[in-house]
């Protein structure tokens, strides 16, 4: 296994439970055990979750594993199947599953100023969080999900918070234009100022971050700065490994690659998608959770198992008090309407149809009804 | 006891919650047999009354956990924690729930819910 996050330590898991008895080594180049990432933007960022809450290990759980932390793996021989890690040690195995995850995108030219935070890594948290306590004014680059939670956490601890969004309407492709408006009005609910279609240029101040100089002239002063433009899947060390790379490590619908000793899950992959009809990289904790053992599967069997159908991708996101969840792709559909509930009342059910059948669903604090139509997702192609 | 609901209000494949503290969940298998544990996921603030019964377990409707209704046990990650479960008895068409004697056990971290708005 390299990457020791969700993805790996669920295809520990998997290995384990399907009777794999052999020597299971998991390489990870941060130095914690397995902890999980969607607090951090959300109530470790707030500081009501603790260092302790983020473990995803059980008290008592067992892999019989190796743990080999805080070195990166650099490099893969695909045919001989080794594994190289910075600090020169060499790893020859079996199989290997590619679960190294993604990492933050940056805005280049903005290394070395204080007060400019990405939010991937426990490290990032506490480094915000600690910045975060001190208040004044923060502004956020990018009004995706992380960026989007960044911003509610932030109004929830006092702070003066702006966010600055390239597109015209943040979330549109994962949500659809329509829904996305409604989702990024959580922010005008509660008086958080969002900025759409509006580029950034630069950063101001030497040393320590003044400001967020704009596209369109405007420079929004700022005491803090995050970051949350994306995540790139971290895959440079496979170059030269015989893996198919494109936007990850490109496999079959169940993590297969090209080398049949070889898998790849999670945020660092693009499975073969079904319902889409092409390869998708999906960045979501369930994917994560989930898929592994798909793969663990196809990897035990060498080859010779039918390939599986991973469920829709499935995510949540918590704003402002809000739970929002998804399912599908809204790419998929011709309309969108709401089955139950009321958009005003931050409160409803959207399905979105393609030719009547359900192929993706939006749910506002209706976790109910939105479990059973994820149940009922039709797998329609593109 | 407490009482929970009609039978005839409470259809298979369907759940009822008792607004007690900490609040209880009933539910009705599809093979028409009767369950009720804690309702609060182990993992965060879910509902398991929202949840997706099948079989014998109900799945989170979060992050999609499963807990077997008979013994509470956990089956798959990201929650640690077994539920409580609690008796069930019909009496003239009605649901009763004697609660279990077994401390209530930590719930989940008041810690780890997620952040309500200020409003
Ligand atoms: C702030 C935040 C909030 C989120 N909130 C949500 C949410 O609400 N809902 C949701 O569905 N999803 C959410 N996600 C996404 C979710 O956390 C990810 O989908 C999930 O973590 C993916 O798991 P992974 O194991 O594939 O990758 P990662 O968690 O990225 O782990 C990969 C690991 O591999 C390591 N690694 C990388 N390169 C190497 C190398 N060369 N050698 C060794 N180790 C390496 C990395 O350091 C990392 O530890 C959130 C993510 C973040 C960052
Ligand atoms: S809240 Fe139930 S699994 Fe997370």
């Amino acid at each position: 296994m390299v990457g020791a996050s969700l993805a790996g330590l669920s295809a520990a898991r998997a290995l384990r439970s399907r009777g794999f008895d052999g020597r299971l080594i998991v390489i990870g180049d941060e130095p914690h055990r397995p902890y999980d990432r969607p607090p951090l933007s959300k109530e470790f960022l707030a500081g009501t979750a603790s260092e302790a809450d983020l473990a995803l290990e059980h008290d008592d759980e067992d892999l019989a594993a190796e743990w080999v932390l805080g070195t990166r793996a650099t490099g893969l021989d695909g045919r001989a199947r080794t594994v190289r890690l910075a600090d020169g040690r060499e790893f020859r195995a079996d199989g290997v599953v590619v679960a190294t995850g993604a990492a933050a995108r940056t805005l280049p030219g903005t290394e070395g100023l204080d007060g400019v935070h990405v939010l991937r890594t426990l490290d990032d948290a506490l480094a915000l969080r600690a910045e975060l306590a001190l208040g004044g004014r923060l502004v956020v680059i990018g009004a995706g999900f992380v960026g989007a939670e960044v911003a509610s956490t932030a109004y929830t601890l006092g702070l003066d918070v702006t966010l600055v969004e390239a597109a015209p309407v943040p979330l549109a492709g994962p949500l659809g234009e329509a829904m996305a408006r409604v989702v990024a009005e959580l922010h005008a609910d509660h008086g958080v100022r969002l900025l759409c279609g509006t580029g950034v240029r630069g950063l101001t101040g030497r040393g320590r971050v003044q400001g967020v100089r704009l596209a369109d002239g405007r420079t929004l002063p700022a005491d803090t700065v995050v970051v949350g433009i994306g995540a790139r899947p971290c895959v440079e060390w496979l170059a030269g490994s015989g893996l198919a790379l494109g936007d990850g490590v490109t496999c079959g619908s169940d993590g297969r690659t090209g080398i049949p000793e070889v898998a790849a899950v999670g945020d660092c992959a693009e499975w073969y998608d079904p319902y889409a009809g092409g390869h998708r990289r999906i960045e979501h904790w369930t994917g994560a959770l989930e898929r592994p053992d798909l793969a663990v599967a196809a990897l035990l069997a060498g080859g010779a198992s039918l390939p599986a159908v991973p469920r829709p991708p499935y995510f949540w996101s918590d704003q402002y008090g809000v739970r929002l969840q998804f399912a599908g792709h809204a790419d998929a559909a011709d309309g969108v309407t709401v089955e139950e509930g009321a958009l005003a009342d931050r409160s409803f059910l959207a399905v979105y149809r393609r030719a009547g059948a359900p192929v993706a669903v939006l749910g506002m604090n209706r976790p109910k009804p939105f479990t059973r139509m994820r149940r009922q997702l039709a797998a329609v192609g593109i | 006891m407490i009482p929970a609901c009609r039978l005839a209000d409470l259809p298979r494949g369907e759940a009822h919650r008792l607004d007690i503290e900490p609040p209880v969940s009933v539910f009705h298998t599809e093979d028409g047999e009767l369950f009720a544990i804690d309702d609060t996921c182990t993992h965060q603030d879910a509902s398991l009354a929202d949840g997706w019964l099948e079989g014998c377990a109900v799945e989170c409707p979060l992050h999609a956990s499963t807990f077997d209704l008979r013994t509470g046990a956990v089956g798959g990650p990201p929650a640690r924690l077994p539920v409580r479960t609690h008796e069930v008895v019909v009496e003239d068409g009605t649901v009763y729930v004697r609660l279990s004697a077994a401390a209530p056990g930590p719930s989940p971290c008041v810690t780890s819910r997620p952040v309500r708005g200020l409003a």
